[in-house]
């Protein structure tokens, strides 16, 4: 069998190499626990401090406002619960969006059920956008935080965050971003973006499964946000996050934001992107569909809708291609994915879709070999139905 | 604070007078394993597939994805197999402290009636803190005292247990002394009144062997780089019917009971380590306990005003608290470090002063003998030879450092 085309970057990256070999001391002679003051904790204490200014460094912000989770799911859990939980007194309502990780759904809809809170979730539009003036729109005197993802998972577009980020800034309301899928595929800086949460995920950056990064507005800000920890502990990450600290995948994500800075590579990863759309173009015609901002987009994301096909049957006859179609969190699924119903793509279209989500190492030969497969795939299903 | 500064200082002084000159010939000794151990060359070689070429999501239905799911599945099966669980029991977290969190909190949302807890006076930190800051919201917490060797009296414990216990939290075994409580017998109590009981089993996993079926315990909490795996796994092993919340929301790995995308290379080494554990705790506990007894009697016989805190007939076989009379914990682990020897203080260096560790005083110890109190803690990799080294090179050290400072403030 050939090797994999893998265009699940989304789901997950590989592991740059740069971020093993940084992370390899760590699992062997740098073993130590980093609390403890010995040659043996010593070096990982050390290599805490740098991660965590690569991380910062990457985000524009000061390595005092990272804390380290265990990715960012829990991030995402621990900025709308911990502020929740601290300002219960100040308020109960959240605005967010219908088109959300689940992580961030879940815990939204988990403090609703259980806690009275309220959310408000604001819908895209048929690129999947948000409008910045319905958040402002949503806010009321009970409103704690609003909480978009900086961009989708599914179809990649891009949220108007920073503009969203100055009107919350204006009503003085905070402001939290998930950015686990644009870490490393765009700038995010903190200050342009005007944010005072925001979620990193390792492994979607091309770190380990099992790191991840919350950051903490301090800078700018006359008193410290209040927030309760998700996992209480013996102090760790300056008492905002117990458990022995990971030493090795903290390196490994300082690492990978290292690698991060030159965003250059995502220039030829769009390249491939719209060449891949415009081969798909080329075989297809109008059976296929763009889901997703024509160019407010990751530039390594591609939804498309193949008309008339399902697109679990499709990645089924393409063996050796890893693809998705929908987020991996609820794989298996054949309806709709919810942020595409949010962005009313048509019940075809929709039931086609395959997300193909693009890496630093993919090629044009790969992509040329699943544009090839497709017309049998595509072809072959039109005439059986 | 002000101690931390001043025992940095010692150390300074020390290395600047050339007073203990730090030797590179020393090999350095390990013997701070309850702190966390060294990864096994096996768990690292475990771990590396998922580190490069299969990097796949657990949850993408593509054989990328699937390989990464069998791998967590595998190590589910060897961890359970560990404690005698089902693997169904055993849900994957980022580490001990996650579990005990995951555990606790859990419990307390399923039974939100229910406001109070049975603990004890010398858990680790991360139930310590977490129950303390549940008394701030309205919680009472029983904190159960400990005798002079750290011996729980199960009659206590019952005596504590009332109708609205949500729950009881007991270590299995002190990260400190080492000193084992009879959890099995408390389950066996607790079950009879119906209260969950959560063992935090960290200090015991792979050290001495462990059997959920032997008793009714309800949840336990396991950490990987405590038994020769890697930082950043951990689980909780929830018996069949126990009910709790999970403690993030989100998709639906772990049987929606923890969300968020597997750690797949540290759960891999987890089950690595626990396969490990299996296979050599039995010939490993009663070598390590016989070194863990030279490395005592060495110390207790070559130095002056020396005690073993903790009961010596029933601790892990890799732990002893050893107190020096007059002498500061802190000092000792500085100046021992700058040697070579890799110990841990009971003491925690955040409170202003040094105050002695919690489960020292809660031991009632002499705080003479309680400030000097460190542990020596061995591992499977521990040799005699640097057993023998501990011993050779320590009491001379303690000499210095007892002229050096003669009292403690």
């Amino acid at each position: 069998m050939s090797r994999l085309i893998y265009l699940d970057h989304n789901a997950s990256t590989p592991v740059a190499a740069e971020v093993v070999a940084a992370m390899a001391p760590f699992t062997t002679e740098h073993f130590g626990n980093p609390h403890t003051t010995h040659w043996a904790g010593r070096p990982g204490g050390e290599a805490i401090v740098r991660a965590r200014a690569q991380v910062a460094e990457l985000l524009g912000c000061s390595p005092a406002e990272i804390v380290f989770t265990g990715g960012a799911t829990e991030a995402n859990n621990h900025a709308i619960k911990g502020v929740f939980f601290a300002n219960r007194q100040r308020g109960d309502h959240f605005v967010s969006t219908r088109i959300e990780h689940p992580s961030v759904k879940a815990a939204l809809g988990y403090l609703e059920r259980r806690f009275g809170a309220t959310t408000t979730y604001v819908g895209v539009d048929r690129f999947g956008r948000v409008d910045p003036a319905e958040f402002e729109a949503a806010i009321t005197p009970r409103t704690l935080l609003i909480s978009v993802m900086h961009a989708n998972n599914e179809t990649g577009t891009v949220q108007p965050v920073a503009e969203i980020g100055r009107m919350a800034r204006r009503r003085g309301v905070l402001f939290h971003t998930d950015a686990a899928q644009s870490v490393g595929k765009l700038a995010v800086r903190v200050d342009e973006l005007g944010v005072d949460l925001l979620s990193v995920a390792g492994h979607k950056m091309y770190a380990p499964k099992g790191i991840g990064a919350l950051y903490v507005r301090q800078r700018g800000r006359a008193t410290p946000i209040e927030m309760d920890s998700l996992i209480h502990g013996a102090g760790q990450e300056d008492g905002r996050r117990g458990g022995t600290e990971n030493v090795a995948y903290i390196v490994g994500l300082g690492a990978a934001c290292a690698l991060c800075g030159r965003l250059e590579v995502m220039v030829r990863v769009r390249e491939l992107r719209d060449y891949f759309w415009e081969r798909l173009r080329a075989s297809f015609g109008e059976r296929v569909a763009l889901h997703g901002h024509p160019d407010e987009r990751l530039p390594n994301t591609l939804n498309v809708g193949f008309r008339g096909a399902v697109g679990a049957e499709i990645l089924s006859g393409l063996e050796g291609v890893a693809a998705t179609t929908g987020a991996a969190c609820h794989a298996g699924q054949t309806m709709l994915s919810e942020t595409l119903e949010a962005m009313g793509v048509d019940e075809e279209s929709g039931r086609g879709a395959v997300r193909w989500s693009l890496g630093r190492g993919t090629t044009r030969e790969e992509l040329e070999v699943v544009v090839e497969r497709l017309r049998g795939v595509v072809s072959d299903r039109r005439q059986g139905t | 604070m002000r101690g931390c500064v001043f025992l940095l200082r010692l150390a300074g002084f020390v290395r600047n007078r050339r007073f203990v000159p730090y030797n590179d010939a020393m090999a350095p000794v390990y013997l701070d394993n309850n702190a966390t151990t060294r990864p096994a060359p096996e768990v690292v070689e475990a771990m590396l597939p998922f580190l490069r070429e299969s990097f796949g999501n657990p949850s993408s239905t593509h054989p990328l994805g699937q390989a990464a799911r069998h791998a967590v599945e595998n190590a589910r099966t060897a961890v359970a197999a560990l404690i005698n669980a089902r693997p169904q029991e055993v849900f994957f977290t980022s580490g001990g402290t996650e579990a005990d969190n995951f555990a606790i909190l859990g419990v307390l949302a399923e039974n939100p009636k229910k406001r109070h807890i049975v603990t004890t006076a010398v858990e680790h930190e991360a139930v310590l803190r977490l129950c303390q800051r549940l008394e701030t919201q309205g919680y009472r917490v029983t904190w159960l005292g400990v005798d002079r060797l750290g011996r729980l009296d199960p009659a206590e414990f019952e005596a504590a247990l009332r109708d609205d216990t949500a729950l009881a939290s007991v270590m299995h075994a002190n990260n400190e002394t080492g000193v084992i409580f009879p959890v099995e017998r408390l389950a066996q109590i607790s079950a009879a009144r119906g209260v969950p009981l959560h063992v935090d089993a960290v200090q015991t996993v792979g050290k001495i062997p462990l059997d959920v079926t032997a008793a009714p315990i309800s949840l336990l909490s396991l950490s990987a780089h405590k038994l020769h795996g890697p930082k950043g796994a951990g689980a909780l092993y929830v018996r069949r019917r126990v009910r709790l919340r999970s403690l993030m929301m989100g998709g639906h790995q772990e049987r929606d009971m923890r969300p968020g995308t597997e750690n797949v290379a540290a759960v891999a080494g987890f089950g690595r380590a626990a396969e490990l554990a299996m296979a050599t705790m039995h010939d490993d506990a009663p070598r390590i306990a016989r070194l863990r007894d030279r490395l005592e009697a060495g110390l207790l016989e070559q130095t002056r005003g020396a005690h073993v805190n903790g009961d010596r007939a029933n601790r892990t076989p890799n732990t002893t608290n050893i107190g020096f009379e007059t002498l500061e914990a802190e000092a000792i682990v500085i100046t021992l470090g700058e040697n070579g020897v890799c110990i841990s203080a009971g003491a925690a260096c955040a409170s202003g002063s040094l105050e002695p560790s919690h489960v020292l005083k809660a031991m009632g110890i002499d705080p003479i003998i309680a400030h000097g109190g460190v542990r020596f803690s061995l591992s499977r990799y521990t040799t005699e030879s640097e057993i023998d080294e501990t011993i050779h090179r320590v009491p001379p050290l303690l000499e210095r450092l007892r002229k050096l400072m003669p009292a403690a403030t």
